[in-house]
């Protein structure tokens, strides 16, 4: 049974900053909170590729030392928590959070006032995170009191963040339009669903291994678990893949309505892909196992019922989200080609950003597999940067995307088109030589430790090929994506400041959140609407072969 | 703009309790996860010949038992509880409400007495920080489970009498905590 929730909501635009900041951080309109969410991500991402630039032009000359030796730990688990848990996540649920009850039909987000306190634990979580590791705390820190306040911070934040989650499935449970059952609600919605279920089941079990080690920390034992470098064992899952693959999964529903929309006719068939999405977010499991299983390829000469044990879990855990992924595409990109869709800057957004999400799960496959010898290189870390810069990129699509709906400007094609090209390029860039670095054993981990006078460190190695190269490439890719983000940023800016008005439905949508006007009222909706199919307004259309 | 067909009002949506079934699934996961843990670390002492549980360290079953027990006329109480505020029935609903607030306070109070008649130091080594890690977070549910008694309870004979789904929500919470304990208990204190 489908619900909707009734309520008109918050006053009208009060006059004055003070008034308008008063609105702002005290909001339940679930536009407001979703940009939240999204604007502190955008400005994280911009501070933390700072820091990974940084980093980056220190690994091109291993000899050299562009930064003091003893910050470098420091730096390293800030861009990790950074990417991970201030851009990634956040940026998804912030447009989850905007884009979900509108494309519902709901008037409202499921409890609003959890989303809003979930966006604050997480900044102040944020902030106390990035202070501990200033601080020389974090994992590998040497001062104990900002160790135990990094680990304290990551409670705060990942708090934070399942509230945001809870408070998103309970709106696709709950809200959806009278009509729309589970199999009529859009891809973006569904994806969203599947991973705000991942995020509030895998993240308490991230808590628990850091209230473990906080307290073992805090009252020290020499035990396994004492130790700042306890953390990166421990605690290591939370900042890697598969994790962080379920962290993107919106990335493939939002591709899914970009490609709909864009090729004008209905995505089918429906079941399947609603199937591909879940599929995709299978990885959670590997949470539960707080660490991904691992195959050895001399498995073959072992017995039948060694061969089961080992080849289930890892096919559960890494193939059935890659073959989840790669089924989406295949029929979302088939479909496009087959209707000669319009070239809409959201769907080529969607497009290269799954494309870049396909690569990611097949090497976070590689780098499970034990005898290809890539944990502790490079490679894993490449296969993380991909996830976080293709969840970048396909946030800055959907803000391409819902805009209009967000702020009732629409951003210019042309240059959007450009700086999509330009930031997937840069993706690509600042990933695939990682890839290649970490077949030479390019050293890396989750949270590397990099002591003065370390002979094999992340910054100090040597291998037989052109290291500088890659380590050069993998620099500027990064730089190329930030340059990017930043000029989508002005852009945006301006174009949401000064711009022209946007229509209600610009891009021809299927969807109800373009049956509202641009942008979108504090309640979303005039009146709730009926659905009879899960393209509502395709069915306007009679005359549409389709419909 | 389109113009989609107008909906008649809805029936009644039911955030808060789907909102309590994730929170209780995100506190399940939590407490399955820190088992988990707890397991693989007890096992690895083992592989490695040494002892998990600290020499001399009396742990006091009764009070052990009777929490798990306590749990049981607890989640009575909640379903009492749920089933008086559906037929408006408000002197009962707030008896049963207290009873679980009463129930739950004395569970908090066996797991204090726990800990102090243990007498373990928090930095005696793993299997101590990991104790007091794992009770440590069952209190603090407890505890919130607690304040959902008094919350449910103000809300309810505040005179939001038609409005029974909190007070299922809060039933369902207690019927996840009541399950995590159980398992907890098992582990922790049975096979230790």
């Amino acid at each position: 049974m489908s619900t909707i929730d009734t309520h008109a909501s918050s006053a009208p635009a009060s006059p004055g900053v003070l008034a308008c900041v008063a609105d702002w951080i005290g909001t339940t309109d679930h536009k407001r909170i979703g940009r939240l969410y999204l604007g502190a991500s955008a400005l994280a991402f911009i501070a933390v590729a700072a820091v990974g630039v940084l980093l980056g032009i220190e690994r091109v000359s291993p000899t050299r030392e562009w930064l003091e030796v003893g910050s470098l730990t420091q730096l390293f688990a800030l861009e990790r928590f950074g990417f991970t848990y201030l851009v990634l996540l956040p940026a998804m649920l912030g447009v989850a959070i905007a884009a979900v009850p509108l494309q519902l039909g709901a008037r409202a987000l499921a409890l609003p006032r959890l989303a809003l306190g979930g966006w604050w634990l997480w900044l102040f979580g944020a902030v106390l995170g990035v202070y501990a590791l200033a601080q020389d705390g974090g994992p590998g820190g040497a001062d104990a009191r900002f160790v135990d306040l990094f680990m304290l911070s990551l409670l705060l934040v990942a708090a934070g963040l399942a509230a945001g989650a809870c408070s998103v499935a309970t709106s696709v449970l709950t809200n959806r339009a009278p009509g729309m059952n589970m199999r009529r609600v859009p891809y973006f919605s569904w994806a969203a669903l599947v991973a705000s279920l991942a995020v509030v089941v895998a993240l308490p079990v991230f808590a628990g291994d850091l209230l473990y080690l906080y307290v073992a920390h805090h009252y020290p034992s020499g035990g396994g678990l004492s130790g700042n470098l306890a953390l990166s064992e421990w605690a290591g899952h939370g900042f890697t893949q598969p994790l962080t693959l379920v962290f993107a999964l919106p990335v493939l529903g939002f591709f899914a309505d970009a490609a709909a929309t864009a090729s004008g006719a209905r995505l089918r068939p429906r079941g399947t892909i609603q199937l591909a999405i879940g599929l995709a977010g299978v990885g959670v499991l590997a949470s539960a196992l707080q660490a991904p299983p691992m195959l050895d390829a001399g498995l073959i000469h072992e017995d039948f019922s060694t061969i089961v044990r080992q080849l289930l879990p890892f096919g559960i855990v890494h193939g059935l989200p890659l073959l989840g992924t790669f089924a989406l595409l295949a029929l979302t990109t088939r479909q496009l080609l087959a209707a000669k869709p319009k070239v809409q800057a959201p769907v080529v957004y969607g497009l290269l950003a799954t494309a870049l999400l396909l690569g990611a799960h097949a090497a976070s496959l590689v780098t499970h597999v034990g005898d290809a010898a890539l944990v502790g290189t490079t490679f894993e870390e490449g296969t993380w940067l991909l996830v976080v810069l293709a969840a970048v990129l396909a946030a800055l699509g959907a803000v391409t995307y819902w805009g209009p709906k967000w702020w009732g400007r629409s951003l210019p094609s042309v240059p959007t088109l450009g700086i999509a090209l330009v930031a997937a390029a840069g993706a690509a860039l600042a990933a695939a030589p990682l890839h290649v670095a970490g077949f030479a054993d390019q050293l890396g981990a989750v949270f590397p430790f990099v002591q003065p006078g370390m002979q094999a460190s992340v910054v100090n190695f040597d291998y037989s090929g052109p290291l500088e190269l890659w380590n050069g490439l993998h620099t500027i890719g990064l730089g190329l994506f930030a340059v990017a983000v930043l000029a989508f940023v002005a852009l945006a800016l301006r174009a949401f400041l000064l711009g022209k008005s946007a229509e209600d439905d610009p891009w021809g949508g299927q969807t109800l959140e373009w049956a509202t006007t641009s942008p979108a009222p504090a309640d979303n909706f005039a009146t709730v609407h009926v659905v009879k199919s899960a393209e509502p307004l395709v069915d306007l259309q009679p005359n549409r072969s389709d419909a | 703009m389109h113009a989609l067909p107008a909906a008649p009002a809805g029936p009644k949506h039911r955030q808060i309790i789907v909102g309590a079934a994730l929170a209780s699934a995100a506190a399940l996961s939590l407490f399955m996860g820190m088992i988990v843990t707890w397991l693989r670390m007890r096992d690895q002492a083992r592989a490695a010949g040494s002892a998990w549980v600290p020499e001399d360290t009396a742990i006091p079953m009764v009070a052990a038992n009777v929490m798990l027990l306590a749990l049981l006329p607890l989640c009575v109480f909640a379903q009492w509880a749920f089933y008086a505020a559906k037929r408006q029935d408000r002197p009962h609903t707030g008896v049963a409400l207290a009873l679980v607030g009463v129930v739950g306070l004395m569970f908090i109070n066996a797991q204090a007495y726990i800990w102090s008649q243990m007498k373990l130091p928090a930095n005696g080594g793993t299997y101590n920080s990991m104790f007091y890690a794992l009770t440590g977070v069952l209190v603090a549910a407890a505890i919130a489970g607690v304040v959902f008694s008094a919350v449910a309870a103000f809300r309810y004979l505040g005179g939001r009498s038609t409005d029974s789904e909190v007070v299922a929500a809060h039933a369902l919470y207690w019927y996840v905590l009541s399950a995590a304990y159980a398992v907890l208990w098992f582990v922790v204190y049975v096979t230790k």
